[in-house]
């Protein structure tokens, strides 16, 4: 007994090693979002393309993706891609939310690499942002039919997050609607 | 008693004690100042100013992660700081902002953690660590310290056979 004890550093130090070794993979810029499953906050904006006024009964009334994009912002760039193909085959539709840019600019991003929102609104001074606890473009919600944040993704969407997380999340969001 | 004499060295000495006192204290609140005046907000009371700096200095910028909102040059803390000020200037409590933030955010906009059951190891685990220290330190201490002898009373019996023991000795 008194042999094993003397090995009690040497655990600790295992159990603090294996700890802090876990914790080098945890990634600290994915906050948990406390807005899920709470309903989108309200809101009263101009779309993007023809700057008619939306508010959130316009919203799709069954399941889509919400995308917080900026024309400044490179990794929407990167999943623009990912995007239009998902609406060129009708998964469902986009939204999205034009946060905290220029309206030229943005018009002008959307005409060059194409648009894949069924509509943009446009947040300028980030408020809409605020009441969906965005802190930087891009982010991406999966709201349900009733206007439910059921997911949302941090970052970037690349190939794998698309097929591992979003299109899982739209998956399950569609199968209770059709419930 | 030798009276203090002013000297130019005792002088020169005291000088520069002083300006680096009060050069510190002007250079900060000029630094201070500079902070503040990016944002340009107007306030109705030194109260009102008071609660604005108090909370953008607790409130964590979301994006930067190690600032707080006051610290931060980010987009979402500039607008997090208009939002605290509208929310000031409309009357509302700490207590309100605090729960708005809350609502958005989480718990990761505080940066000074609040105590719940998530945190407790948080709060008391340093000091939890200290007592365990403390206990293990005390223990070996204990033990290295020499065993004190108990006081040996011996019986009669005893006592004669120390004598003779001793006299053996003595006579060799």
């Amino acid at each position: 007994m008194s042999r094993l004890k003397l090995f009690i550093p040497v655990f600790v130090f295992l159990a603090l090693a294996v700890l802090l070794w876990r914790g080098l993979y945890l990634d600290p810029r994915t906050l948990p979002s406390v807005l899920i499953d709470k309903p989108l906050p309200d809101f009263e904006l101009r779309t993007v393309e023809n700057a008619s006024l939306i508010t959130k009964a316009d919203l799709p009334d069954e399941p889509f993706l919400l995308n917080v994009w900026g024309s400044y912002c490179l990794p929407c760039l990167q999943e623009n891609p990912i995007l239009m193909a998902a609406k060129e085959a009708g998964v469902l539709p986009i939204v999205g939310v034009n946060y905290k840019d220029k309206l030229n600019l943005a018009r002008l991003w959307m005409d060059d690499n194409g648009s894949p929102f069924d509509f943009s609104v446009v947040d300028e001074d980030g408020r809409l942002g605020i009441n969906l606890g965005v802190y930087g473009a891009p982010e991406t919600f999966v709201v349900d039919g009733n206007g439910v944040i059921r997911y949302k993704h941090i970052g970037v969407i690349d190939y794998k997050a698309w097929e591992q997380e979003i299109l899982p999340a739209i998956a399950a969001v569609k199968a209770e609607a059709t419930l | 008693m030798r009276p203090l004499v002013l000297t130019s060295r005792t002088l020169q000495m005291v000088m520069l004690a002083l300006w680096l006192t009060l050069g510190a204290g002007v250079t900060g609140s000029l630094s201070h100042r500079a902070e503040a005046a990016i944002d340009a907000f107007e306030f109705e009371s030194d109260e009102q100013e008071r609660r604005f700096r108090q909370m953008s200095n607790d409130f964590r910028c979301p994006m930067c992660q190690n600032t707080n909102l006051t610290g931060s040059g980010g987009g979402v803390a500039e607008d997090l700081r208009r939002e605290i000020y509208l929310m000031i200037m409309d009357g509302k409590t700490d207590y309100e902002i605090e729960q708005f933030m809350l609502e958005r955010y989480g718990d990761f906009i505080f940066y000074r953690p609040r105590l719940m059951t998530e945190t407790l190891l948080l709060w008391f685990g340093p000091l939890a660590f200290l007592l365990l220290g403390g206990w293990i330190i005390a223990g070996i201490i204990r033990r290295a310290r020499p065993q004190v002898q108990e006081k040996v009373v011996l019986n009669e019996e005893e006592q004669e056979r120390l004598r003779t023991l001793l006299d053996g000795v003595k006579r060799e």
